[in-house]
């Protein structure tokens, strides 16, 4: 019955989706005010139907309800509860019901967060919103139902949940990676109803702009959180592979990198406007692409779920619709000329326009390298693969391009400035950063690392803009005392992200530079120096857990004569599946990472052990973490509060094109 | 020169300048860095290149896995029921690495013909083939194995 309640209110969802869709669209076009007035009722609609399908699943997991196909094939009654609560996502059918609810709960966000919006503009964004929904919930009843189940012939007990999702991480990288991704759709619904209403302009901005931040903090830290988990759970001490699928979310990433600081441009100086269309459309474009990359099948990854082409064709039929549905849009209604240029080549805004080139250009490798091998493959000229090196080679450069201008930036005018300016403000903070990016590599010991010395330079660049700037924004030594209300929450956020990012910089650098690793064969009493650690096999033993049993390694880590860590490394075999799971023990600091994963016994008593260390691996997710609550934090900006009508303009006047 | 002109101007080739450096360099580490998959069939006809890295994917062969004994070096074939490959790796193999299993391995033929791999991948869950190995296996008949089932 509960399976059934579920299903019901999924179409019941789809049938207020449809009309989310249709009427305030209609009541904008034809001004009826009754019409428009609906939208915020139609959203509140979809979220409660979404969310009584939601739980219904979430109840079908949790009391083991095996004759639903989804709990059958991802859960098992030996399942801690919680898992069985996060094996929902585990999964295609019921990810995508995730997928769909956080696309609901931002529609009802909007409706709630919009209400000093002209109704006309609620009204088309929520619409626009409904019409994505529609699409989603159409893929979720017809290809991917949830609630199907498996009668008469109903299985005793589960196939449980892959192992390597039974994992904390999975419990909140899934949700905060959605968030992200489907967060991306409320700039893309702004950007739409800008384009149908004509109206794109400073105000535009300012109401998609704390949405568009939020979202990409979201995202941010999904991010970050899957290369934690990665990271820790699939025991190769890897953080960032360039996989597919990770590209699938960092494209969205680095597009909404560029829309970020582009609507900046738009909000504080009404130009770069079609620009910031364009990016909106194309990072909602982009994690719609990532869906169908993940979700399609055509990819080997640990997020492709067995799934079949039909899925694939219908994700991208929806691709095609709303790509080229919203690219026409814009050729017909964007505006034509580009405003005047009303600023100079030295100017905050040129500066902005360097990391928008940067970001775009990013991502427009990133692309490549992912979808080269599936075009080749779609043409059949053969089945290639493009590995790291690509990606780094190409992208490290970029990066290295774009932080010299990263401390200018905020320290900048808008308009004009003058290099003079720049040199003046920067000259001290930028030799201080020269000595210590000789200084820096040493205390690491061994020779001198030029990439160490590259990382402290760039990084130490950002970080000394960022201080100049707060320096200046305080009025330090202005003898009149600090002023401390001129630390917006705009301003606080920005240089988190921006402290987030040199951090991210100084931690890949490093943990790839001095990553010490060695794969070996180990028996009890067996030692082995790594990384100025002394690491002893003490001991072995086998322990059972709720769902599997495991091997037990314990190492003594020892450094000199003091005790470092006692480490515990698994290998577990799981009772459901038979599944064997790496799970690696990670004695975690600031500075380093010691490591140890174990690979498999070879013969009595000798196991295959893996050894690490990893200097200053977790200044990137520390960074990842800041980058993602930087831009959280702006949004309690009080400029976003005062959302008001005034200051707007239609494209055809914004244009100097009559109507 | 009109100052506004000159402004784009200046913007543009800037716009080109990047643009075109960064898909030199894309071009560049690309052609270098993607790596081809063989099935085993066309490296045992010598149709796969010696000197560059390549892929290669099948099915563990039951009984070929052959472990040393003060070492982490392992060999084994891959087939994919036309003809067989050894590879030799030396580290640590994934969860899922068993006979009778996919898997896809990355490295260089030596001139014996034996894939020295560098990496070696097998799938993530229990239902799930690499594309290329299904792919590769689509047609033959494999006695044992079940066919990719979604």
């Amino acid at each position: 019955m509960i399976p059934e309640i579920g299903h019901l209110a999924l179409i019941i969802a789809f049938v207020f989706a449809m009309g989310l869709a249709v009427i305030p669209m209609w009541g904008a076009m034809r001004g009826n005010s009754a019409a428009m007035n609906l939208a915020p009722t139609l959203a509140l609609g979809v979220l409660v139907f979404v969310s009584i399908a939601f739980g219904m699943l979430a109840i079908s997991f949790l009391n083991d309800d095996f004759s639903v196909a989804v709990v059958a094939a991802n859960s098992n009654s030996l399942l801690p509860a919680i898992f069985k609560f996060s094996a929902l996502w585990g999964n295609h059918e019921g990810s995508l019901l995730l997928w769909v609810l956080i696309l609901s709960g931002w529609m009802a966000a909007v409706s709630w967060f919009s209400q000093g919006l002209p109704s006309v503009m609620v009204a088309r964004v929520l619409s626009v919103m409904g019409m994505i929904a529609i699409g989603f919930l159409a893929f979720s009843l017809l290809t991917s139902n949830p609630f199907e189940r498996l009668l008469p012939n109903i299985p005793l007990d589960g196939n449980d949940l892959n192992p390597l999702l039974q994992d904390p991480g999975l419990i909140i990288h899934p949700p905060l990676l959605y968030m992200g991704y489907v967060g991306l759709s409320v700039p893309f619904a702004f950007a739409i109803a800008a384009l149908l209403g004509g109206r794109l302009d400073a105000s535009w901005a300012r109401w998609s702009r704390p949405w568009t931040n939020v979202a990409w903090g979201f995202l941010s830290l999904g991010i970050m959180l899957g290369s934690w988990w990665a990271y820790y759970e699939l025991g190769w001490g890897g953080w960032w592979f360039w996989d597919p699928v990770e590209n699938a979310s960092f494209m969205p990433w680095l597009m909404g990198t560029a829309l970020v600081h582009s609507l900046a441009v738009t909000e504080k100086r009404g130009v770069f406007r079609a620009w910031t269309v364009l990016l909106a459309i194309f990072a909602f474009s982009l994690s719609l692409l990532g869906t169908f990359l993940v979700r399609s099948g055509v990819l080997t990854s640990v997020h492709a779920f067995a799934s079949d082409p039909e899925r694939g064709l219908f994700i991208l039929i929806f691709l095609a619709l709303v790509i080229g549905g919203s690219l026409l849009l814009y050729a017909l209604r964007a505006p034509t000329v580009a405003s005047r240029i009303n600023y100079t080549v030295v100017s905050r805004e040129s500066l902005l326009m360097v990391n928008n080139l940067v970001f775009t250009v990013s991502t427009i490798i990133v692309l490549l390298g992912t979808l080269f091998p599936l075009v080749m493959d779609a043409f059949s000229l053969g089945k290639y693969s493009v590995g790291p090196p690509y990606f780094n080679a190409v992208f490290v450069p970029l990066m290295a391009l774009v932080m010299p201008f990263m401390a200018i930036g905020p320290l900048s005018r808008w308009r004009e400035d003058s290099a003079a300016r720049w040199l003046h403000e920067l000259l001290v903070p930028g030799a201080a950063v020269v000595v210590f990016a000789l200084a820096v590599p040493l205390l690491f010991g061994g020779p001198f690392n030029v990439w160490i010395a590259m990382a402290v330079l760039l990084s130490g660049w950002v970080v000394m803009g960022v201080l100049k700037d707060l320096w200046r924004r305080l009025g330090a030594g202005s003898g009149y005392g600090l002023r401390w209300q001129a630390l917006t929450p705009s301003f606080l956020g920005m240089a988190m992200a921006h402290l987030g990012f040199a951090a991210v910089v100084m931690g890949a650098v490093v943990v790839t530079q001095l990553n010490e690793e060695r794969d070996l064969l180990m028996e009890v009493g067996d030692v082995e120096l790594l990384g100025g650690y002394r690491f002893e096999l003490t001991g072995l033993s086998r322990q059972a857990g709720p769902n599997y049993m495991a091997d037990q390694a314990v190492f003594e880590v020892t450094q000199g004569d003091k005790i470092i860590a006692t480490l515990v490394p698994e290998k577990r075999r799981y009772f459901a599946s038979g599944q064997m799971m790496t799970e690696a023990a990670i004695d975690a600091s600031i500075w380093r990472d010691l490591y140890i994963a174990l690979g498999e016994p070879i013969e009595a008593g000798a196991w295959a052990v893996r050894l690490q260390f990893k200097p200053m691996v977790r200044w990137l997710w520390l960074g990842g973490a800041f980058i993602g609550f930087g831009a959280l934090v702006t949004v309690a900006d009080r400029r976003y509060r005062r959302q008001s009508a005034r200051h707007t303009a239609t494209v055809a006047e914004a244009t100097g094109l009559a109507s | 020169m009109h100052p506004a002109r000159k402004q784009r101007l200046i913007l543009v080739s800037l716009v080109v300048m990047l643009s075109s450096t960064a898909i030199g360099l894309a071009a560049y580490a690309l052609r270098d860095n993607i790596n081809l998959f063989y099935p085993p069939a066309e490296v045992v006809a010598g149709k796969a290149p010696v000197d560059r890295t390549i892929r290669l994917g099948g099915m563990v062969v039951e009984g070929s896995i052959e472990r040393s004994a003060d070492e982490l070096d392992t060999t084994f074939w891959v087939t994919d029921y036309k003809a067989s490959v050894a590879i030799r790796f030396s580290g640590i193999l994934p969860d899922l690495f068993a006979e009778g299993e996919g898997i896809v391995a990355e490295g260089q033929l030596d001139e014996k013909g034996v894939l020295i791999a560098t990496q070696v991948l097998a799938k993530h869950d229990e239902n799930y083939m690499p594309p290329e190995v299904a792919a590769a296996l689509e047609g033959n008949t494999p006695r044992s194995a079940a066919p990719y089932q979604p």
